[in-house]
Formats: structure tokens, C-alpha cells, sequence
């Protein structure tokens, strides 16, 4: 069984951004970079699933600038078997990225598809239900377990009152919370030996797809900030506090 | 302008997201639908109908659409979507399920997590753990939309739309409910709640996480958690509070043994009195914190529960 999972290059988790000063974007120029970590559990999915005998084949894929290739070589030192890189330097919207992975999805032919459930980035949450439904395809989104049996995978899913496991049938996709896995880092070795690895580079044309935005970004501000409080000395100040100057008790 | 909302509902009852979601609906302006797709869903439509600016609650009441799945409930959508300029659903699991598969079918864009209505083609969301808000504006026919409850005040019941039924049952084969474990709670929901308290890993344990109960039971309050507390397997995925967990808004938050990670802040930096208990003084959660009270949890719980 084939398995492809898409990873997105998008700032690192741990950097808090700055707003432009002409309001036009947030600023990433010097900001460093990385594979978004929902994208980081889909690769460890697939390569779990690997070592376990059930998937043969594990090929990643992103879209994105020339610079993302360092994430599909993440992916290859994670143990991904080869890798497509759709580059542009345009700023791909989840629409046109679920376009393109239905034209990769069409390609390869994969049983399973996973991506991460959201880019941490633009916080969308669409690409992984877009593809499924261009692709026409069943989808188990905010996956906390992932169980292939057969045709078949059931997959457990977080939502909002707590889980729910769906079976569809293969091929699938399915989108990734936090909890189905705890990422492996790269060893050295294999950050080396996935240099070595196929990495097919393509372009939006050979697909077909557009991927101009359909939305006018107008502006992007920074949200109101919090003035930091008090710090109060015991229990006592704090009721007081609450009850007569914050008034909510 | 013609506006359809999807309602969410839980157990036969309509849940409180919905009215959140018609008043972005008004924002926005125009003759406001609301979808109930489910089954044995009358009371929920009835319950739908009384909200305030609805026209007209449109029911799917039939087994393809129990469970709300995205296959036959998204295909629902695109069938009646031709009839509407907007269509909105809230930003829960459910709305982040099935809305991008109308969108993506429809072929056009999905606007996530709207927290303010501009005019009825631009909206402002929160981007990158909600450190930068975003102005967007969409040109096409059909704005696709989840909202996210925290901005918008729920609109009050005292409507009577008229309630009719929609006889669409559209196939599916792909996908199966299998089994559904619900997290069973006497306290407000985590959403909707005026007073939260949420637990992280400084809490050690879930037994710890008692602790919070008797205050939550003197305050009314919901109880959430961080992602660490999640993880370490102390409480449900459910009570996860954060950019990628629930999103809440409360009166009053009281953050206990959390560390303060942009992740969390992401989720709760918008109640409007906002209290930290941490022993470490330097935690990043004070920053944000309108009354801070440095020192271990474990004495200043019970402390904090007898003078309630
Ligand atoms: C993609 C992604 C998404 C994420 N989404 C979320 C999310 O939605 N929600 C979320 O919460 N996190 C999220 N995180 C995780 C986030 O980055 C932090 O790791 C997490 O919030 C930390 O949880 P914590 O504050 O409980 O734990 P820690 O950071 O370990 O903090 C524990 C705190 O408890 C204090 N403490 C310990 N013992 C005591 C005591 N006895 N008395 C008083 N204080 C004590 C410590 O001083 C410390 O400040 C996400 C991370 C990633 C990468
Ligand atoms: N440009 C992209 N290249 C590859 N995968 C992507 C891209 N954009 C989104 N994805 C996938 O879709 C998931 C959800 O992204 P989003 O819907 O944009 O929040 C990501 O975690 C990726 O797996």
C-alpha cells in the first residue's frame, strides 16, 4: 500500500511574528522556518506504518517556494521513500494546494493520504476535507488513531465532545491531531543518506491548476494587546480583587 | 443577500454556537435559512426556529445525516447552497469538518474562524495562533464561512420562523459511524461557559485535577486544560484549550500550573479578567494576567476553594 502525506514549509512553532509596519503581512523575512507540526505526525503515521508491514511506498509532497525542499529532506530523513515538490513562489491558498494534491493524488494513486489538520500559519484547516472532496474521497479529519484493516481504516477522531471513530473505505485521507503520535527526531545518518533520496520537482502548469489567490488579503494588524496586571501577595488579595475591582465574583 | 446556516446540535438539542452564528448571519445582512441536518431532529429545528432575524428552518431529518458526517451532510450543502449567497456554519469540529468539502465542491475559497463581519464580502480573522488579525475579502458568489463563536454575541430567542422540511437524502457508501465516546459533564460547556478554570501540567496528575472541582462548583465555572495536561493523559482531548483546541471568551479565567505558550494564549487571551496561579514567577502566562498569584498550587487551591 502506497501512502502520501502532504507537508507544508510555515514558520517555526516557537516564533512569535511581527506585523509589517504598512499592515500589508506579517514579516518573515530572517524568521525561521519548518515543517508544520501536524504535518510532522502525518510523516510519522506513514512511517510507522511502514515499519509495521502495512504500507510498502511512503512518498511526501509540498508546495510551496524553492526553500521548501528542506522539509521534503525532512521528510526523507524521517524515513519517507521519495518526494514531489510543486514549486512556486506564490502564496498558495488551501483551495489551490487541495487542487494540486487531487492532480498528485490522481498521479500516484496512493490508498491513504495523510495531512496535518492544520497549517499553523494561516490556521485554516481546510486542504485535508478539500482534497477529499475534489478527490471524491472519504475523509477522517483531527485523527487520534489510525487503523488499517484491509480496504478499510477506521480512524479515531477529536471532536469537540470528545472521540469518534468512522471506518471509510480505502483509499482515504485522513488529517492528524496531536495526539495520534509523538514525532521522531532525524538522526544525522539518515538526514545524510536522504540527501541521496528521488525528489521530483514540478511546477502548477504541468498540473493545470491556477493558483492565483482568490482572496485580497486587505490588511493584517496586530490583535488589541494585554496590559500585563498586578501580581497580588495571597489568596485573600486575590478574592478581594476579583470581587471588588474586576467584579466578576 | 440570502444566508444559510448549518445549526450544530448535540443529544437532540440545539447547541449554543448556533445563535453566535446567526448574529454574524445579521452582520452580514439579508434573509437568514437555517440547515438542521440529523436524525429525530424536530426538537432542535423548533428550538432553531425561535432565534431571533431567522426567516426559515429548512430540516434533513434522516439516518444518512445522524452523526453528521462530512460525505452526505457536505453533499447536502452543495445541494441547497444554489439558493444562498452566504453559507456559515461554527468553527467546531463539525463546521471545520464539512464546510471546506462545499467549498472545494463549489469551487470557491473558505474563509476559517471569522471574528468580525467588515461588510458581506470582507471579514476579519485571527492568523498564526491569532498574533495577527487578517482583513480578507472574497469575490466570489458564494462565501463559505465558519465563525468563531468568541466574536460575536449570541442573538436572543423570541423569533417564530417557519419550519419545512427537505427531502435531499443523498447516498453514502464510503463512510461508516462506528462508535462515539462522549466526555459526560454536569458543568457548562467549555464554550459558552462565564468562568473557566484550567488545569496544565503543573496540576501533576489527573486526580489532581479535583482540585479544580470544588472551585469550579463555588464559581459555575467549566474546566478546560493545556495541551500538556492533554497529552499526559491527566483529561479528555476535549477540555484542550488553545489555537488548535477550544476557543473561549469568558468572564473570568483562571489559568493554574500552565506555563502561558503562545499556543494557549492563542485560545483564551480574550476573557476578559484573566488570573494565573504559577510557582514560577517569570512564567509567560503573567504577562497576560490581570491579577498573578506566584506560588504552588497545591496549598493555594484549597486556600482559594474555602474563601470562595
Ligand atoms: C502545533 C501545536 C499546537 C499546540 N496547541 C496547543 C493548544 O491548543 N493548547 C495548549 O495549551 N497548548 C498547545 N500547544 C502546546 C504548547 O506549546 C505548550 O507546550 C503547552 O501549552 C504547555 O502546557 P503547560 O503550560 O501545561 O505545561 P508547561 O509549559 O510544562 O508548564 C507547566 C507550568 O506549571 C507550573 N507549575 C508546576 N508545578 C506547579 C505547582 N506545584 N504550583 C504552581 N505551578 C506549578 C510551572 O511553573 C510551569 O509554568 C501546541 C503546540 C504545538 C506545537
Ligand atoms: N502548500 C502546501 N503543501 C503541502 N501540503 C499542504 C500545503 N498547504 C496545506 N497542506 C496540507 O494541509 C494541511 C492543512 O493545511 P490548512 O488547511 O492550510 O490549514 C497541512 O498540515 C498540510 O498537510
Amino acid at each position: 500500500m502506497k501512502v502520501l502525506v502532504a507537508v507544508k514549509r510555515v514558520i517555526d512553532y516557537n516564533v512569535k511574528i511581527r506585523v509589517k509596519a504598512d499592515h500589508t503581512d506579517v514579516d518573515l523575512t530572517n524568521v525561521k522556518m519548518a515543517m508544520n507540526p501536524f504535518c510532522e505526525i502525518a510523516v510519522e503515521e506513514a512511517v510507522r506504518l511502514k515499519e509495521k508491514g502495512v504500507a510498502t511506498e511512503v512518498v511526501a509532497v509540498t508546495i510551496g517556494p524553492k526553500a521548501a525542499q528542506e522539509q521534503l529532506r525532512t521528510a526523507l530523513a524521517l524515513g519517507a521513500d521519495r518526494a514531489v515538490h510543486v514549486e512556486t513562489e506564490e502564496r498558495v491558498e488551501s483551495l489551490a494546494a487541495a487542487k494540486l494534491l487531487a492532480k498528485v493524488v490522481e498521479e500516484e494513486q496512493p490508498n491513504l493520504v495523510i495531512l496535518g489538520k492544520q497549517a499553523i500559519d494561516t490556521d485554516n484547516n481546510q486542504t485535508g476535507q478539500m482534497l477529499a472532496a475534489l478527490a471524491g474521497l472519504p475523509q477522517g479529519t483531527f485523527a487520534s488513531e489510525v487503523v488499517v484493516e484491509g480496504d478499510k481504516v477506521q480512524v479515531t477522531r477529536e471532536i469537540d465532545g470528545g472521540l469518534q471513530t468512522v471506518e471509510l473505505s480505502l483509499p482515504a485521507i485522513v488529517t492528524t491531531d496531536l495526539r495520534l503520535n509523538e514525532p521522531r527526531y532525524a538522526k544525522l545518518p539518515d538526514i545524510m543518506k536522504a540527501k541521496k533520496k528521488p525528489l521530483d520537482v514540478k511546477s502548477p502548469a504541468d498540473y493545470g491548476v491556477e493558483v492565483a489567490s482568490r482572496l485580497t488579503l486587505l490588511k493584517v494588524e496586530s490583535p488589541a494587546e494585554r496590559k500585563g496586571g498586578i501580581k497580588v501577595g495571597s489568596v485573600d488579595e486575590l478574592v478581594d480583587k476579583l470581587k471588588n475591582e474586576a467584579k466578576v465574583l | 443577500m440570502s444566508i444559510l446556516v448549518l445549526a450544530e446540535h448535540h443529544d437532540g438539542q440545539l447547541a449554543g454556537a448556533t445563535a453566535h452564528v446567526v448574529a454574524a448571519a445579521q452582520a452580514i445582512g439579508g434573509d437568514i435559512d437555517i440547515l438542521v441536518a440529523g436524525e429525530n431532529v424536530g426538537a432542535v429545528a423548533e428550538a432553531a426556529a425561535k432565534l431571533d432575524g431567522v426567516s426559515k428552518v429548512r430540516v434533513a431529518d434522516h439516518a444518512v445525516y445522524a452523526h453528521q458526517l462530512a460525505e452526505p451532510l457536505g453533499a447536502l450543502l452543495v445541494e441547497l447552497a444554489g439558493d444562498y449567497s452566504h453559507l456559515l456554519a461554527a468553527a467546531s469540529t463539525t463546521g471545520k469538518n464539512v464546510l471546506p468539502r462545499v467549498a472545494a465542491l463549489k469551487d470557491v475559497s473558505q474563509i476559517s474562524e471569522i471574528v468580525e463581519v467588515v461588510d458581506a464580502d470582507t471579514f476579519k480573522r485571527p492568523i498564526y495562533a491569532g498574533n495577527a488579525i487578517a482583513t480578507v475579502k472574497s469575490d466570489d458568489i458564494l462565501k463559505v464561512i465558519t465563525v468563531r463563536s468568541t466574536g460575536f454575541d449570541a442573538v436572543s430567542e423570541g423569533g417564530s420562523a417557519s419550519i419545512e422540511s427537505v427531502d435531499t437524502v443523498v447516498e453514502n457508501s464510503q463512510s461508516h459511524f462506528i462508535k462515539q465516546e462522549l466526555a459526560q459533564s454536569d458543568r457548562p460547556e467549555l464554550a459558552g461557559a462565564k468562568v473557566v478554570i484550567s488545569g496544565g501540567r503543573g496540576m501533576g496528575s489527573g486526580e489532581n485535577f479535583k482540585l479544580l472541582d470544588g472551585i469550579a462548583d463555588k464559581l459555575g465555572a467549566a474546566i478546560g486544560a493545556s495541551r500538556a495536561a492533554v497529552d499526559a493523559g491527566f483529561v479528555p482531548n476535549d477540555m484542550q484549550v488553545g489555537q488548535t483546541g477550544k476557543i473561549v471568551a469568558p468572564e473570568l479565567y483562571i489559568a493554574v500550573g500552565i506555563s502561558g505558550a503562545i499556543q494557549h494564549l492563542a485560545g483564551m487571551k480574550d476573557s476578559k479578567v484573566i488570573v494565573a496561579i504559577n510557582k514560577d514567577e517569570e512564567a509567560p502566562i503573567f504577562q497576560v494576567a490581570d491579577y498573578g498569584l506566584v506560588g504552588d498550587l497545591f496549598e493555594l487551591l484549597p486556600e482559594l476553594e474555602s474563601k470562595l
